[in-house]
């Protein structure tokens, strides 16, 4: 039997081998990978961002996020991933509403960062949802469960501009209020 | 679609969330307990990538970043073959795997906005590249040996040079990042971010091996830097993912 590989920081400079044309290098990947849905997505879109914070609720402003999820039909698997913005700290994905497959609808994200040893697995819900009662992580998840749930901002002025639903995701890498992350 | 089990991950090898000697860990790691997901989960499958996907020069360092800008130029530093493969702990060969890796180039600098190193750019090098495991789960990539650098986390706090490795398999759950190092790097008793790691075992488990045997003639040295990741555990479901 062989040992994983222990994880390292993912570091301040992530950019350069996962979203290389974010960080200025231009030309030699056509784009950077998982910058845009694919084409094929079934389903309704929505806009998910957030921040992440820190114990010190200082904005994280290096780190990069994945997400991982059902489309809206359940059969195709969409796989994203963008930074958190170099100078306001926010993460933006527009994606479509997940379909309901192994629980509620969700959204799985993976997010890395310098200080962070060992990249943090954790999930987004979706608020006025009656299947999050009998979601086996939200309700093992306890009285935190709320940390995992997004909430929708001031719908009119958030989606005046884009046309489709706006979820709110912040995260808190420690202290209160910590989001739940998983051991899966 | 076929879903498994995964081996429950070993914490303790793995660096601890808290190092306070990192002092980046301090404010970035949760200190509550992770929840444990048991059974079927979204994250036990994951993205596939199209090997159409990787261009000619990807996996060169030494050249994709002049060939971006239309010249043939080659970055300077010591030319290095870097290559393994990629296995899970079961020792199953994991193919046609994404395999991403960043590094500062052969003066410790990277090209990045927020880097301040005093060592010069190299405009011939970018510091990126990928590839696709084989097959048999191998990859290789030819870059020049990165340099060593300071970073503000003591008075005087050094990285090993090292090359940033990110790594999918085939669920979410394998995800995973880390770092190369390289045999006989005496920075590597010294590293902060290395001493996150309790057992020495693991931290040998991260230093790349000189490897003569691929190493080209009046060319390139070469290092090897196998990759295991999760394995399947010993119970697998059978999952058609028909809504629920
Ligand atoms: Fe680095």
């Amino acid at each position: 039997m062989l040992k994983e590989t222990p994880s390292q920081t993912a570091g301040p400079y992530v950019h350069i081998g996962c979203i290389p044309q974010y960080s200025g290098i231009d030309g030699i990947y056509p784009n950077d990978p998982g910058c845009a849905l694919p084409a094929d997505a079934q389903g309704t879109l929505i806009r998910l961002g957030g921040k992440i914070f820190d114990g010190n609720h200082d904005v994280v402003k290096d780190a990069l996020v994945e997400l991982w999820q059902r489309d809206g039909d359940g059969d195709k698997g969409i796989w994203l991933r963008q930074p958190t913005d170099l100078s306001n700290g926010f993460y933006q994905f527009d994606t479509v509403m997940p379909a309901a497959v192994l629980g509620a609808p969700h959204i799985c994200l993976w997010i890395v960062a310098r200080g962070i040893n060992l990249g943090l697995h954790t999930r987004v819900y979706f608020p006025d949802e009656p299947k999050n009662e009998h979601d086996p992580v939200l309700t093992s998840a306890g009285k935190r469960r709320d940390t995992l749930i997004s909430t929708r901002p001031d719908p009119e002025e958030d989606e005046s501009d884009i046309g489709f639903p706006v979820y709110r995701f912040d995260i808190r890498l420690q202290g209160e209020r910590e989001t739940v992350f998983l051991n899966v | 679609m076929k879903q498994r089990s995964l081996k429950q991950r070993d914490y303790d090898w793995h660096p601890q969330a808290l190092s306070p000697d990192y002092k980046s860990s301090i404010l970035r790691s949760p200190t509550q307990p992770l929840l444990r997901v048991d059974g079927l989960a979204s994250e036990l499958d994951g993205p596939a990538f199209s090997p159409d996907v990787i261009g000619p020069l990807d996996h060169n360092l030494i050249q994709n970043y002049a060939a971006a800008l239309g010249s043939n130029g080659e970055a300077i530093g010591p030319r290095i073959i870097v290559h393994g493969r990629v296995v899970d702990e079961n020792n199953r060969a994991v193919p046609d795997t994404l395999v991403e890796v960043w590094q500062a180039n052969a003066g410790g600098r990277y090209r990045h906005i927020n880097e301040g190193y005093i060592a010069p750019l190299d405009e011939n090098f970018g510091g990126c590249g990928r590839c696709m495991t084989d097959e048999n789960g191998c990859y290789r990539f030819l870059t020049v040996q990165p340099g060593a650098y300071p970073f503000p986390n003591g008075p005087n706090t050094w990285r090993p040079a090292h090359i940033h490795f990110s790594v999918f398999g085939t669920a979410f759950a394998q995800r995973l990042i880390t770092q190369m190092y390289f045999e006989g790097d005496p920075l590597i008793q010294h590293c902060a971010i290395l001493n996150a790691i309790a057992d020495p075992k693991a931290v040998q488990a991260l230093i790349g091996r000189l490897d003569m045997e691929t190493s080209v003639p009046m060319d390139c040295l070469a290092y090897r830097f196998d990759i295991v990741l999760r394995g399947e555990g010993s119970t697998p479901f059978e999952n058609r993912m028909e809504g629920n």
